[in-house]
C-alpha cells in the first residue's frame, strides 16, 4: 500500500480508475487533436450551463444556500468518525448491514462476496461514482458476475467498450450519430431501422434494459446522501432506472465514500435544492429515492451499506486539501472549466475528471501518482464561482502544486529544474542591477520566437515548461528603457507610489508601447 | 486491527492534523454546522391559491398532464383523465379511497396485494395518493402510507395518475423536508415530472423507465 500524506494509506495502485495510463500533458494534447470530441463537448457544456445559470437564477437565496452547504459538509467532516457510527447504529437498527472497506480491493471483495451469496450471476447496477471509482464492474466480471450499467450514459460506455468522461453525463463525449452506431453495433436485439433522435435511442435502451430490471436478484448503488441521524440513502437522478435498481431486487447493495455522510435530516433541505440546479439545471431532478434501512413489504428485503475508504483518510489529514471530500459531484466545476471543455474528461485519466477531479484524484493516490492533475488548469477561478459548495478549488490545486514540489524535494535530495531556477530567479530580483542586467539578455529571447511573437519549444532543461504552454516572447524594450526613452530619466522609486507624486495620471502616450509589452495573444 | 477500527483510527489521526486555515475561506468555512449566520428560506410566502397556481405551472413546466378539481368532483376528475387516457386496468394501492361509481364503464381495478413485477408491468396505470408536493420545483413525494403503497406500484406502470390535496402542498423544499421528518424512515420517492434522460447531447426527453405519463389531480381550490 501506498503512503503519503502523514502517513495515511492511499488508494492503491492497480485496480479501479483513479490514474491514467498517461500524464495529463500527452493525453491532453491528444485529446485536442480529436476536434469532435471538441465540438460534442463545447455544445453540451455550453447547453448545461445556460440551464444552471436560469434555475439558480432563480432562488433568491442561493448564496445563502451555497454557505449553508459547505457548513454542513464541514461540520460534516469535523466530527466524521462519530458521523459515521451513528449512521452504522441506525442502519443496523432498521435491518441493514454495515461493511467497511479500508480500499478499492477489499470493497470489490465484499461486494463481489455478497453477490455470489445471493447465487445469482447478475447484478442491475444504478450509475454510481464510488464503484467506477474502484473498478467494481471489473472485480464482478473476474468473479463469474455480470454488471449491467442501466443509467444511458453509463450503458452508452459500457455498450462502448469505452470509459466516461463527465461524472453527471459520462458519455458527453460522443453525439448521437456515435451513440446509434454503438447501439445498433452492440445492443442484441435492436431494431436495425433505430434512428439518432435522442427518443428513439432512448426508447431503445428502455426496452433492452426492461427485462433485466423485472427480473434482477440483485442491485448495486451508490449513494448521494445518507444521514447519520436517521440512517436514510439517498439517490437522486432522472431516468427511473435508479428507482428500478433499489426498489425491485430482492438485494440492494450500496457503495458509498465514507464522506457522503450528513448529519442531519434537515440537511436534505439545503442539498435537494444545491444539487439538481447545480448538476442538470433542473429546478428538482425526476426521481429521488430514500431508503432506511429494509421496509418490510417494500424493496429489497436484504440491505447492505459498504462503507468505502480508499484515500479519503488521506485527503481528511490535509486540513487544505480536505474540502476536496465537501464535493457533491453536482459536475457543475466541468462545465465552467476552460481547460475540460477543450480536452475532455479522459484526459484526467480518473473517473473524476475536471478542476474537482485535478484536486480530489491526487489526494485520494497520493500527489506523486497524479503528479500533473495540480496543474491542469489556469487557476480561473470559474469552478469555485460554480460550486455549490463553495469549494475553494484554485487555492488547493495552489497547494497540491507545493506539496508536489516538497514532495519531490523530499523524495531526491538535489534541487530539480524548476528549484534552480526559483533559486535564481530570487538572487536576480534581490537587486536592481541585477535585475535590470537579466532584463537586457531577456532580450536575446526574441531571436527565439521572431515568426508569432510566441516561443512555442525551449531546449532542455526548459523544455518541460513550454510543453504545455507558449512562452510570449520578450518585448523589444523593457518598462523602465521606454520610461527613460520618454522621460529622459529613470523611473522614481516605485515604492512611492509615483502615480500620486505627479499629482496625474502617467501620460496617454504610454499605451503604444505598452501594447507591445502586452502582446499575449 | 478490523477493517472498521482502523477506518476510525485513520479518521481520528487525520482530524488531529490540525483545522482548516480559516481565514481567507470565507466566514463560514469554520462556522458550527449549518446554524448561526446563514440564513436560507425555510417558509415560502405564497397565500395557499397561489401556492396550487404556481405547482400546476411547474408540473405542466417538466411535462406532467395536470387537472384541477373542488372536492366534490375528485372522483369526476379521476373518471375523466381515465377515459382520455383510454386506461382499462389499473393497480391501486389498499388504502386509496376511490370512488368506483364515478370511474368510466369497464374500468377494472387491481388492489395491490404484493403483485409481482411482471403483473405490474401488465396494468395500463396506477392510481395513488401523495404525501407532500412542492409547488416551487413541481414536485410530489410519496411516503408509502396506504393511500401510495408500496414503492414498486408507482415504478413498473406506464401510466401514473396522482392525486395530490391541497394541504399537501408546500411552497419550497425546506417546508417539505420538515413535514417528511417523521417519516423518515420509510421509503421516500421524489417526483418531479415523467422519467426523463440528458444523456443524449444534453437534450431532455421525457419517458425511459419509469412511467412515462405522470397526470396529476390536483384537489383544492
Amino acid at each position: 500500500m501506498t503512503t503519503a500524506y502523514l502517513g495515511m494509506p492511499t488508494a492503491p495502485p492497480g485496480v479501479g480508475h483513479l490514474r491514467g495510463a498517461d500524464r495529463f500533458p500527452v493525453a491532453a494534447r491528444r485529446a485536442l487533436a480529436n476536434t469532435q470530441l471538441r465540438h460534442n463537448l463545447a455544445m453540451a457544456t455550453a447547453t448545461i450551463r445556460a440551464k444552471r445559470a436560469a434555475v439558480v437564477g432563480e432562488l433568491a437565496d442561493w448564496e445563502e444556500l451555497r454557505a449553508a452547504g459547505r457548513a454542513a459538509k464541514a461540520g460534516a467532516m469535523r466530527q466524521l468518525d462519530r458521523y459515521l457510527t451513528q449512521l452504522e447504529t441506525a442502519v443496523g437498527a432498521h435491518g441493514g448491514v454495515v461493511h467497511w472497506a479500508r480500499d478499492a480491493i477489499e470493497a470489490n471483495q465484499i461486494v463481489s462476496d455478497l453477490v455470489a451469496a445471493t447465487g445469482s450471476r447478475e447484478a442491475v447496477k444504478v450509475k454510481s461514482m464510488a464503484t467506477d471509482e474502484i473498478g467494481l464492474n471489473q472485480a464482478l466480471a473476474a468473479a463469474g458476475i455480470t454488471a449491467y450499467e442501466t443509467d444511458l450514459a453509463e450503458l452508452i460506455v459500457q455498450l462502448g467498450h469505452d470509459r466516461p468522461s463527465h461524472i453527471l453525463v459520462p458519455a458527453i463525449h460522443r453525439n448521437r450519430a456515435e451513440i446509434r452506431e454503438i447501439f445498433l453495433r452492440e445492443m442484441a436485439g435492436v431494431d436495425p431501422g433505430l434512428t439518432d433522435e435522442p427518443a428513439a435511442l432512448a426508447e431503445a435502451a428502455r426496452v433492452y434494459l426492461r427485462r433485466r430490471f423485472l427480473s434482477a436478484r440483485v442491485g448495486i448503488s451508490g449513494a448521494n446522501f445518507a444521514i447519520a441521524e436517521t440512517g436514510t440513502i439517498c439517490v437522486v437522478e432522472s431516468e427511473g432506472n435508479g428507482r428500478m435498481c433499489v426498489t425491485l431486487p430482492e438485494v440492494l447493495i450500496t457503495v458509498m465514500g465514507i464522506e457522503k455522510v450528513l448529519p442531519s435530516w434537515a440537511d436534505l433541505a439545503v442539498f435537494l435544492q444545491l444539487l439538481p440546479r447545480s448538476s442538470t439545471g433542473e429546478r428538482m431532478n425526476p426521481y429521488t429515492s430514500m431508503w432506511t434501512g429494509v421496509t418490510p413489504g417494500d424493496g429489497p428485503q436484504q440491505f447492505h451499506l459498504v462503507l468505502l475508504d480508499n484515500g479519503r483518510t488521506a485527503a481528511l489529514a490535509d486540513p487544505v486539501g480536505r474540502q476536496a471530500l465537501h464535493c457533491i459531484r453536482c459536475s457543475a466545476c466541468l462545465n465552467v472549466c476552460p481547460v475540460y471543455e477543450r480536452v475532455g474528461g479522459h484526459a484526467y485519466g480518473s473517473v473524476y475528471p475536471g478542476p474537482i477531479g485535478a484536486v480530489l484524484s491526487p489526494q485520494l493516490t497520493g500527489v506523486e501518482d497524479n503528479a500533473t492533475l495540480p496543474f491542469a488548469s489556469s487557476l480561473c477561478g470559474a469552478c469555485y464561482d460554480a460550486c455549490p459548495v463553495k469549494i475553494d478549488i484554485p487555492s488547493v490545486l495552489v497547494h497540491l502544486r507545493a506539496r508536489h514540489v516538497e514532495e519531490k524535494r523530499q523524495e531526491r535530495r538535489v534541487p530539480g529544474a524548476e528549484a534552480i531556477m526559483m533559486a535564481a530567479a530570487s538572487w536576480v530580483m534581490a537587486r536592481p542591477g541585477r535585475f535590470a542586467a537579466a532584463q537586457r539578455a531577456d532580450r536575446l529571447g526574441r531571436a527565439l520566437g521572431r515568426r508569432r511573437g510566441r516561443i512555442g519549444r525551449l531546449p532542455p532543461p526548459l523544455a518541460r515548461w513550454t510543453q504545455a504552454r507558449d512562452l510570449p516572447v520578450p518585448p523589444a524594450q523593457t518598462f523602465r528603457q521606454w520610461w527613460r526613452d520618454e522621460h529622459g530619466k529613470p523611473p522614481p522609486d516605485t515604492h512611492r507610489e509615483p502615480h500620486r507624486e505627479h499629482g496625474k495620471p502617467p501620460p496617454d502616450t504610454h499605451r503604444e508601447p505598452h501594447r507591445e509589452h502586452g502582446k499575449r495573444s | 486491527m478490523s477493517a472498521r477500527e482502523e477506518i476510525l483510527a485513520r479518521i481520528r489521526a487525520g482530524l488531529a492534523g490540525g483545522e482548516p486555515p480559516g481565514p481567507g475561506q470565507g466566514p463560514d468555512s469554520d462556522g458550527a454546522g449549518s446554524g448561526p449566520g446563514i440564513s436560507f428560506r425555510a417558509q415560502g410566502h405564497l397565500e395557499p391559491d397561489a401556492r396550487l397556481d404556481l405547482l400546476a405551472e411547474r408540473l405542466a413546466d417538466y411535462r406532467a398532464l395536470v387537472r384541477r378539481a373542488s372536492p366534490g368532483e375528485r372522483g369526476a376528475a379521476i373518471g375523466a383523465a381515465l377515459a382520455d387516457r383510454g386506461a382499462r386496468r389499473l393497480v391501486v394501492p389498499p388504502g386509496l379511497d376511490l370512488d368506483r361509481a364515478a370511474l368510466p364503464a369497464g374500468t377494472e381495478i387491481v388492489t395491490d396485494d404484493g403483485l409481482s413485477a411482471a403483473e405490474l408491468d401488465a396494468v395500463d396505470g396506477v392510481i395513488t395518493g401523495a404525501a407532500v408536493a412542492i409547488a416551487e420545483t413541481g414536485t410530489i413525494v410519496l411516503d408509502g402510507s396506504p393511500d401510495q403503497g408500496r414503492r414498486a406500484i408507482t415504478l413498473v406502470p406506464d401510466y401514473h395518475l396522482c392525486i395530490v390535496c391541497a394541504g399537501q402542498v408546500v411552497e419550497i423544499v425546506p417546508e417539505a423536508v420538515a413535514r417528511l421528518a417523521e417519516r423518515a424512515d420509510r421509503p421516500l420517492t421524489w417526483i418531479s415530472g415523467p422519467s426523463a434522460t440528458s444523456d443524449i447531447e444534453l437534450k431532455r426527453v421525457e419517458g425511459v423507465h419509469g412511467p412515462r405519463t405522470l397526470e396529476v389531480i390536483l384537489v383544492g381550490r
